[in-house]
């Protein structure tokens, strides 16, 4: 296998604009994973993002907090300024592996390794985060509920490179992260919820229920409006719409159609129908 | 073949390294610091906690290309005296868990602050073990933190 | 005393066997049945490698019968012509790169022309699934305590059930491991293991060597639980034969996805219960089937069937038991020794069973198992008479009083009042474990060792029984130095290497401490007669004695001997199952408390008492660590360890989807002791290890049960099975 080091961002993204094969490679908790017996991934040829500076730190504008392509979860969890306004990050975060998967794991890599069940995608999405994408044919900016288009499919060209996730700041009347695994810590979500209601509208956004993270925009819609559900098999209808959860040797679709009902309905018991 | 150099338990040293080259394999049968184990290759079982810059991470997860530069620490790097609240508390049966467990306990060791956010228990979730039960290694982590190991995180 | 070997362990600096530094060797690696049954038709090679690169054994290079020696010999080392079951092993490679090596064994093919095969050990075979005897059966065992039918024709209530346990990986931290080679004209294989002798026996017989040419050193074992008890054998013949052929040392370490798929598990069970009661809730008969599912060899399941049929009716006095077992052949990789051997899968069934009935006849639960208890002087299913002097019933009270049981109960019933999506309850156990290997099993094995005088006064105890983390090393030391006066720096324990240390027998079976141990007591007994000296010489008149031995007889080996003798009064008979199983039962109370979550159906451990009489606890800390371990692999069994198959293979075989709890997944567990010791046990001991997997399993069950209101009978009890539970019972509560 072949690896390129680029010794900084420009130089990345001419190594992307060269090769259309080049994987870029940050933390390197997913592509690594069984890596002895994964032989045919041997044969590709990464590109190392570990050391790019510019890729690093979070920041904070006016509008936005934007987190580096290198951003980790252990970034998050460790700042108190994003703990109190984006609360769901550090709830994710912490749910993501344990520490030796958060201090490499980048929010970024979550985003591109396009897992139905990732954990960090769902609390993005919920709080209508962006895709900042590179390339040297310039940037652009893909809302992440448009980022996917099927399972592992992306909106993203092969030269383009994930540079930054953009997050609108907003005060949150609502916000809940509900992971369920088959043990606490250190499990791959069955079911994942995001759920924020602010003066954008509600979000939901469901994990491990459908080829990727989506929104539930029917589910959505009837939180916007009504009526309240009497109970959580009252859910069921809207949410055939926004969900389609198979069977795997992680857990059954009814189980985790079910789940997703009760977790809607208790967690938003006393909210449906009511303005931020 | 890539030449690289990093800092490994304080010392300088360089190696070359294949890219496919995870640190696990390097540290064990290039640098013979065995101490670091395999347990599941998959960042799964924290077997092959090591740090990096400071912080515990899988090494069955890094390649080695990515330390170059960098400061990597082992099992090897720590104070046999300073473990004797592990020995005393059971913290080790099969021993096969044990330098992770030990990596990662020490590591929540030099940062009690972790506790008033974080239970001993969720930040020792990335290390399995079969045979303690976990108490043992619980026990021991507070016994080692001794004021600081009172904890008062959400968990 | 701590844990002799702690510090080495801590630091890192302890060597298993992928650690040991090794020159000029070749990686192993084994290729594996693609299918659970059928005929190898043939056996392609990619043409685009270079094969003279490599070591290439199969089944014809095998230099005697092709068969691990067990107890029966039916299992190949190499299939042949057929394999029976998906992963059996059908070649071996090595080669100086791990890397090339891995590749190679994809560029195999083993082509299989399928034949049907039986994988579900509880239906009944088609006639073309039958692949053993004439009905699949392995072994078949029958207890018979006096008149079951007519005792159940007369009973007043009769509650029965249907119980299932599911198979359960052991997860020892280090994999399977094992290094073979050659040093001068003797075969050494070294690595993980349980049981030296066990290895021995298989390399010589298959191998076609005589003992002089076979040496086997257990390197620091990185966990068992059974794993590693009849196993290794099979990893040990490959690394040989790859050795012998390539004529360089071998190396053959499994990952972690290969141990999960191709080695043993815990045997599956399928238990259904009959008993005869009074309406106030005393045991007149008990009916109790047994099945397990053997998977595709004989291996170890009729004697894992013996323990089980022999723990499945309970600590309990019964006049009339019938208990028949049956172990079946299924083309599942064969499941084997684990923890418990047996006991725990029918202990489920009993202690579940147990609530239910409280539950048909409307008892208190706790009750129900005061009533039924031993008392000293009654006797157990096969008839033993059980007089050791323990008060099973104080057990019970203190696990009951350190749990708070009854303020809980209380407390439950107005949490679950108040609260719309949390459910919480409360389940106890009671159980026992029997300590050696069954009936005369200890007389047959006839278990040796030495203990040996150095010139410089010290001591070294020859035993073939292992560390694993159990304790063995420091456990024997504290045995020895405690008989002979001595510091424990004083005692040294040797290597479990076959050229040096005598047979004390396999290390399993809750034997080590309290038989081997009694062992350790009696050969520095020996030691001293032979020096002139009574058994009240200590410390320093024994140091000195033993080093004006050796000023006497330069160059001479001083050594202490014992074998295992029968403690009085034990008589066990094979053929009828009746008689004295075990010389000592450990006696046991678990209580857990749960918290069930409505909304997800997950199951969470809030609290777990574990109280249990062992005879002397040698070494608190050890002992609380036995126990400790014991319950969360007990906890993992009961909610979320889950093998799922697909055509006969293990198909989540990583640790990320086979999921063992974390730290965070458990609470801590309160252990407590009651002491009483035990005359034929070392320093009063009882056998400990097994024990505290028995328990958890129906304890936490039953605590979901009275929490939820749910009735299940089978484990693991996932959150997808208890969800389709609730939803099932129109009568229940879900969120």
């Amino acid at each position: 296998m072949n690896v390129l080091l680029p010794a900084d961002v420009p130089a990345a993204l001419d190594l992307l604009a060269s090769d259309p094969a080049v994987v870029p490679i940050a933390g390197g908790t997913d592509l690594l994973v069984h890596w002895p017996v994964r032989v045919e991934a041997h044969e590709r040829t990464y590109l190392d993002l570990s050391p790019l500076d510019a890729l690093k730190p979070f920041s904070w504008t006016a509008d936005d907090l934007v987190l580096g392509a290198l951003t980790t979860y252990w970034d998050v969890i460790r700042d108190p300024r994003i703990g109190e306004a984006f609360p769901l990050l550090v709830d994710a975060a912490r749910q993501v592996g344990a520490i030796q998967i958060q201090a490499r794991g980048t929010w970024a890599g979550n985003i591109v390794n396009a897992s139905p069940a990732a954990d960090g995608v769902p609390v993005l999405m919920a709080y209508d985060a962006v895709v900042v994408l590179e390339s040297r044919r310039g940037r652009e900016e893909v809302p992440l509920d448009r980022f996917y288009s099927g399972y592992k499919q992306m909106q993203r060209r092969p030269d383009q490179l994930v540079v930054a996730i953009r997050i609108p700041r907003r005060r949150y009347a609502f916000q809940v992260f509900e992971k369920v695994g088959a043990r606490r810590a250190q499990a791959i979500a069955k079911v994942g919820l995001a759920i924020t209601h602010s003066a954008a509208g509600w979000r939901v956004v469901a994990a491990s229920v459908a080829p990727t993270i989506r929104r539930c925009l029917a589910v959505e819609r009837l939180l916007e409006t009504g009526p309240a559900p009497r109970s959580a098999d009252d859910l069921l209808p809207t949410i055939a719409q926004d969900a389609a959860p198979i069977d795997d040797i992680r857990s059954s679709a009814s189980y985790r159609t079910q789940v997703m009902a009760r977790l809607l309905f208790h967690d938003l018991r006393q909210r449906w129908g009511r303005p931020a | 073949m890539i030449p690289i150099s990093f800092t490994l338990n304080g010392s300088r040293v360089a190696v070359e390294v294949d890219a496919a080259d995870r640190l696990l394999d390097t540290l064990r049968y290039q640098l013979a610091l065995t101490g670091t184990k395999e347990g599941c290759g998959e960042g799964e079982c924290g077997a092959c906690t090591v740090y990096l810059d400071g912080l515990p991470v899988d090494a069955c997860l890094v390649p080695t290309y990515q330390v170059r530069g960098r400061r990597v620490d082992t099992i090897e790097s720590l104070d046999p005296v300073a473990l004797e609240p592990f020995e005393r508390c059971g913290a080790t049966q099969c021993g096969a868990c044990t330098p992770g467990v030990v990596m990662t306990a020490w590591w929540i060791r030099g940062h009690g602050e972790l506790l008033r956010t974080h239970t001993i228990r969720e930040l020792m979730a990335g290390n399995l073990c079969r045979c303690t039960g976990y108490d043992g290694i619980v026990d021991a982590v507070k016994d080692a933190l001794g004021d600081d190991g009172r904890e008062t995180g959400d968990g | 005393m701590r844990r002799l070997e702690a510090l080495a362990k801590l630091t890192g600096r302890e060597q298993y066997v992928d650690d040991l530094p090794l020159d000029g060797f070749l990686w192993g690696m084994t290729v594996r049945s693609p299918a659970p049954r059928g005929r190898i038709t043939a056996i392609r090679f990619a043409p685009d490698v270079d094969w003279s690169q490599f070591v290439v054994v199969d089944h014809q290079d095998i230099p005697g019968p092709n068969v691990v020696a067990l107890i029966e010999q039916d299992q190949p080392v190499l299939a042949a012509s057929w394999v029976r079951h998906v992963h059996e092993p059908v070649l071996l490679l090595a080669h100086p790169s791990r890397d090339a090596v891995r590749r190679a064994a994809r560029a195999i093919e083993v082509v299989v022309a399928p034949d049907p095969p039986a994988l579900d050990f509880r239906a009944a075979p088609r006639p073309e699934q039958i692949q053993y005897g004439s009905d699949n059966v392995l072994k078949r065992l029958k207890i018979e305590k006096g008149e079951v039918e007519r005792a159940l024709a007369r009973a007043p209530v009769i509650v029965a059930g249907t119980y299932a346990t599911g198979a359960q990986e052991h997860v020892y931290l280090e994999t399977q491991g094992m290094i073979a080679y050659l040093d001068e004209g003797v075969l050494v294989v070294k690595g993980s293991m349980q049981c030296p002798y066990y290895v021995l026996t298989a390399l010589q017989h298959a191998l076609a060597r005589d003992a002089s040419h076979v040496r086997v050193l257990q390197t620091p074992t990185g966990g068992g639980f059974g794993g590693k008890e009849e196993f290794p054998s099979h990893i040990a013949l490959h690394a040989a034969l790859l050795a012998l052929k390539g004529g360089r040392p071998v190396k053959l370490i499994y990952d972690r996805g290969e141990d999960m798929a191709a080695t043993t598990k815990r045997h599956p069970a399928l238990i259904r219960h009959r008993t005869g009661l009074t309406r106030d809730g005393r045991l007149l008969a008990q009916d109790i089937e047994v099945v397990i599912d053997g998977g595709a060899y004989v291996t170890l399941s009729p004697v894992v069937l013996s323990r089980a049929i022999i723990h499945a009716a309970g600590p309990y006095a019964c006049d009339h038991v019938r208990i028949t077992g049956r172990a079946m052949f299924t083309n599942a990789v064969p499941f084997g020794a684990f923890r418990g051997f047996g006991a725990p899968q029918t202990q489920f069934a009993g202690e579940r069973h147990m609530d239910v009935i409280a539950r048909t006849l409307g008892i208190d639960a706790v009750e129900l198992r005061r009533t039924n208890l031993l008392r000293d002087g009654q006797t157990t299913a096969t008839g033993q008479v059980i007089r050791d002097g323990t008060d099973r019933l104080a057990v019970l009270e203190r696990a009951l009083e350190l749990s708070g049981y009854r303020t809980k109960e209380r407390e439950h019933a107005a949490f679950n009042a108040t609260h719309q999506t949390e459910r919480r309850g409360i389940g106890l156990a009671t159980f026992y474990h029997g300590a050696g290997f069954t009936g005369g099993g200890e007389l047959t094995l006839k278990s040796q060792l030495r203990v040996a005088g150095l010139p410089d006064g010290r001591v070294e105890v020859l035993s073939a029984s292992i560390e694993m983390g159990q304790g063995t090393l420091t456990v024997f030391t504290e045995l020895a130095a405690a008989r002979l006066g001595f510091a424990a720096a004083d005692v040294t324990i040797a290597a479990a290497d076959t050229a040096r240390v005598p047979n004390s027998g396999p290390t399993v079976a809750s034997r080590t401490t309290m038989i081997v141990g009694g062992l350790v007591e009696r050969a520095c007994d020996d030691l001293r007669r032979r020096l002139g000296l009574d058994d009240s010489a200590r410390g320093a008149a024994v140091q000195q004695a033993i080093r004006r031995w050796h000023g006497e007889h330069p160059g001479a080996t001083l050594c202490g001997e014992a074998a295992y003798e029968k403690p009085p009064g034990i008589e066990w008979d094979d053929k009828t199952y009746r008689g004295d199983a075990y010389g000592a039962f450990g006696w046991a109370a678990y209580v857990a408390e749960v918290e069930v979550d409505l909304r997800t159906c997950a199951s969470r451990v809030l609290d777990f008492v574990a109280v249990q009489e062992v005879g002397k606890v040698l070494n608190p800390t050890l002992a609380r660590g036995q126990v400790q371990g014991g319950v969360v692999q007990g906890i993992g069994w009961a909610l979320m360890e889950e093998c799922k198959w697909r055509d006969g293979a293990m198909v989540n075989n990583q640790l990320t989807n086979y999921l063992i709890p974390t730290a965070d997944d458990v609470p801590p567990v309160r252990v407590a002791f009651l002491e009483n010791p035990y005359p034929h046990g070392a320093g009063g001991a009882k056998g400990l290890g097994e024990l505290p997997i028995d328990g958890p399993g129906p304890a936490i069950v039953n605590a979901v049960a009275r929490a939820t209101g749910a009735d299940p009978r089978a484990i693991p009890l996932t959150a997808e099975r208890l969800m389709e539970l609730m939803e099932r019972d129109p009568d229940l509560v879900h969120a």
